[in-house]
């Protein structure tokens, strides 16, 4: 009888099956530049293979949706550092294939991270795997690396095991008004996630009730519990950078001027993600920290490296026609000072709604 | 390796023209020289047509476009320590050995962004130190860290006892300037967290030398636990010892570093360190737990239970850091401890699923036996990353095939068990050949395409890696269809 996986493989098809590209939950069908109109749609296989709590793996469908993987860890008291904003309808291959992490990443670790093994379907229709069902391992090239934020352009995630951690004893969030955001942060031993708008300050801490509340005793004595993270400002419709630590710092203290000072933003301290409604965005753009939205190519030869990568693994370019990693780019204003080595943007903005030109 | 008279003399155009790169002093080419740098750590040695050694990144693509010029091949090289081979010189041309060590700054340490951009001959133990004093640390932490460069550890995606809870050095690399095979310089990944394009930072970092040689690496930098425990727990059997691994973790807790020694390998570390360790015990597992205070005594008196539970004969806290740090040498003196019994050792490094360590190291003590050899097991139990430790005396006659044997056996065994090849030392040369183990052709075919897009001519490190006579990347399609998973 054909696996799910070989089923999978078959309707993928080879370079005769023409061009295809592969849905998730759609809830990010934004990203990664325009989605061809006229490719076949396929759907990765779905649902938990396996969930080995002693091994600390988990085995699903990449169709499987954010929800039902954490359900079935967390029966387990387990947990996957792989967030949606909506678990119920994003799939696992989808937020991989996106490679965004969520609010938590400061304290869990960036999304690539968790992928253990991956099986994929090449654009010849094979199936093909890299890594292994444990939790370390440096056999052979790193594909799943590789195939994390690849937007489905150089093979089609159809089944991964992903790394599961203990769950915390506690998760609790904290808020207040006029903190300093990269004073909290410093002072906090390994916190969740630290998140500022401008005014108000949220903490999550996850660990043991015991330290949680120390620290909490310790460094947040004037915040209030909160029920959790804040919602992300215009999410879908907003715009998310991407910033080196110092470079946030820099752009929302020294000078803070009137750029941001309208709000309709959310930064992610000591990660660097910063998500802006339109409103600040334009603010940004209007700043003359953003020039301009919209694709540019980075240096000659990381492009050039970029498009042998596409060329060897989709020499026929019908794996997710007009998707690319490097579609969400923005050539910055200015960028930290360079150490001497390649001249390359330190800024990018990747929309989380339709790119305005 | 042969070296025909053409070879020769189109070796000395190309030693001219890398000395009209670097200077006469940055490229050794003294035959007695050149046997130091043909091998490294492991059992393996090749053949290399020079040695040079940049001291900046355009020097680095220089000395590549010379090779380029001359379609000649290169390995870059850090301190040599790997042991799989994957810097032994090797391939139908002696490649140039591209050495680092004159690459071995520090160049910026960013304390409150925890990152250092370091230069790829800096040393591991090194890095660790010079951050100290901001409380922060190098979180990889290989046996060899006190001699490994920090280009190596990029290299082999480098592990270490406390990768258990921080993981292998792939989740410390932010950026790397890598010089690729034509000279080329480009910057892969970014001190942002989600830079653009494709995650090809992820790719090179234990890519084997086989996509370039890094010249600046922006590492994270983990802050300092405010708390540690560190226990210690005897066991008269080694079954229990590795039932008690799974039980840890079964217990919802991983610890920084969980390691196991056995027998063999107390006795010669405990005659050598003076640790106080018990050397009559079958096993002793070394348990370290880390974060804030109140976490760690919890933990640290839940993994004393359970050890206790599963029969360990005494279990002791490190009573502080000097104690501490005595179990630590003890534990990563071990492989150069065994000198004692005899002059050479065969150390392997596979990866098996915890719930299956019992049988595996059941396996492998069988296959000893069977072979007529010592072999000694100290590693990283607490990721069920083996490290069976064979000790032989080279001088013996036929001893080197029946180690390499006694190898093969314990990789199938692993295999058999669902284990895979390598959990950190890399494939290197030392187990290409075994990859048709756990891959595919079609999954090999499709590494290849990873490789050859890095560098398409096949100058970076030959013959590392993948298997001779493996698919190219374009056969992919042309694969037979068959067993595709």
């Amino acid at each position: 009888m054909t696996s799910p996986l070989e089923a999978f493989a078959e309707e993928v098809g080879g370079v005769d099956a023409g061009p295809v590209t592969c849905r998730g939950g759609g809830t990010q069908w934004h990203l990664g530049g325009v989605a061809s109109p006229t490719a076949r749609h396929v759907v990765a296989p779905s649902g938990v293979v396996e969930h080995q709590p002693e091994e600390m793996i988990v085995r699903v469908g990449a169709a499987t949706t954010v929800a039902e993987l954490q359900d079935c860890t967390l029966a387990k008291s387990q947990l996957v550092a792989l967030e949606a904003d909506r678990p119920e309808e994003a799939t696992v291959g989808g937020v991989l294939a996106c490679g965004r992490a969520g609010l938590r990443r400061l304290g869990r670790g960036p999304l690539r991270d968790c992928v253990l093994e991956v099986t994929a379907v090449t654009s010849t229709g094979r199936l093909v795997r890299s890594g292994a069902p444990l939790v370390k391992n440096v056999t052979g090239f790193d594909l799943c690396r590789l195939l994390v934020g690849s937007y489905g352009s150089l093979a089609f995630i159809a089944e991964v095991v992903l790394r599961c951690v203990p769950k915390p004893q506690t998760e609790r969030w904290f808020c207040s008004q006029g903190a300093d955001p990269f004073e909290v942060r410093s002072r906090l031993y390994k916190p969740l996630s630290v998140l500022w708008d401008g005014d108000r300050t949220w903490v999550g801490l996850a660990g043991y009730e015991v330290d949680v509340a120390d620290q909490a005793a310790e460094v947040l004595a004037a915040f209030a519990e909160a029920p959790g993270p804040p919602p992300v400002p215009a999410s879908g419709t907003g715009t998310r950078l991407s910033l080196p630590t110092g470079d946030l710092r820099k752009l929302l203290q020294a000078p803070p001027g009137p750029t941001l000072s309208g709000g309709g933003w959310l930064a992610e301290i000591g990660v660097g993600v910063l998500h802006c409604d339109p409103a600040a965005s334009d603010a940004l753009v209007e700043g003359g920290f953003l020039p301009a939205l919209g694709a540019s190519p980075p240096t000659a030869a990381l492009g050039d490296l970029h498009r042998r990568v596409k060329e060897n693994f989709d020499p026929s370019g019908r794996l997710n026609p007009s998707r690319s990693p490097l579609a969400d780019h923005v050539t910055p204003k200015t960028t930290r000072p360079d150490l001497g080595g390649v001249q390359e943007p330190a800024l990018r903005v990747a929309p989380a709604g339709p790119v305005k030109r | 390796m042969r070296v025909t008279s053409h070879v020769l003399m189109t070796l000395g155009a190309l030693i001219a023209d890398l000395r009209a790169a670097l200077g006469v002093e940055g490229v050794h080419a003294d035959p007695f020289e050149l046997k130091l740098y043909d091998r490294d750590a492991s059992t393996m040695s090749g053949r290399c047509a020079a040695v040079c050694f940049p001291t900046s990144t355009s020097e680095v693509s220089a000395v590549l476009r010379t090779c380029r010029s001359h379609n000649w091949p290169f390995v870059a090289r850090g301190s040599g320590t790997g042991l799989a081979g994957g810097a032994v010189p090797s391939g139908p041309k002696p490649p140039v050995v591209v050495a680092t060590t004159r690459m071995n700054r520090v160049l910026e340490v960013d304390v409150e962004n925890r990152f250092a951009w370091v230069e790829p001959g800096v040393i591991n133990l090194d890095l660790s130190r010079a951050v100290a004093g901001h409380g922060l640390f190098f979180a990889p932490d290989p046996s060899s860290q006190q001699s490994c460069s920090v280009g190596g550890n990029v290299a082999n995606n480098s592990g270490g006892p406390h990768c258990l809870l921080y993981g292998v050095t792939n989740a410390h690399i932010a950026a790397l300037e890598v010089v690729l095979a034509d000279g080329e310089v480009v910057r892969l990944g970014g001190l942002d967290p989600e830079p653009e394009g494709l995650d090809l930072r992820g790719c090179f970092v234990g890519s084997e030398g086989t996509m370039g040689i890094a010249t600046r690496i922006c590492v994270r930098l983990t802050e300092k636990p405010r708390s540690v425990s560190t226990l210690l727990a005897d066991f008269t059997d080694m079954d229990s010892a590795a039932r008690a691994v799974s039980a840890v973790i079964g217990a919802g807790i991983v610890p920084a570093a969980l390691e196991m020694m056995d027998k063999t390998i107390v006795g010669v570390v405990e005659a050598y360190v003076h640790a106080g360790l018990p050397t009559d015990a079958e096993a002793l597992l070394l348990v370290e737990l880390d974060g804030l205070p109140g976490g760690v005594r919890v933990e640290s008196a839940a993994v004393s239970a359970v050890l206790s539970s599963h029969g360990a004969r005494t279990v002791r806290v490190a009573a502080g850091e000097t104690e501490r740090a005595l179990w630590w040498k003890a534990r990563k003196s071990a492989f150069g401890a065994v000198a004692r019994i005899a002059p050479n050792y065969y150390l392997h490094d596979c990866v098996v699923p915890r719930s299956v360590l019992v049988d595996v190291l059941g396996e492998v003590n069988e296959i000893a036996r069977a072979t007529g050899l010592l072999v000694g097991n100290v590693f990283h139990a607490g990721d069920g990353n083996l490290h069976p430790l064979i000790v032989f005396d080279r001088r013996e006659p036929g001893v080197e095939a029946k180690v390499h044997e006694a190898g093969q056996r314990i990789i199938e065994a692993c295999v058999r068990a669902g284990g895979t090849l390598s959990g950190e030392h890399g494939i290197g040369l030392e187990k290409r050949e075994a990859m048709g183990l756990v891959f595919t052709d079609a999954d090999m075919a499709a590494q290849r395409c990873l490789r050859d897009a890095f560098d398409p001519e096949g100058r970076c490190n030959p013959d590392k890696v993948l298997p001779s006579g493996s698919a190219g990347c374009g056969e992919l399609a042309s694969l037979p269809p068959g067993a595709w998973i």
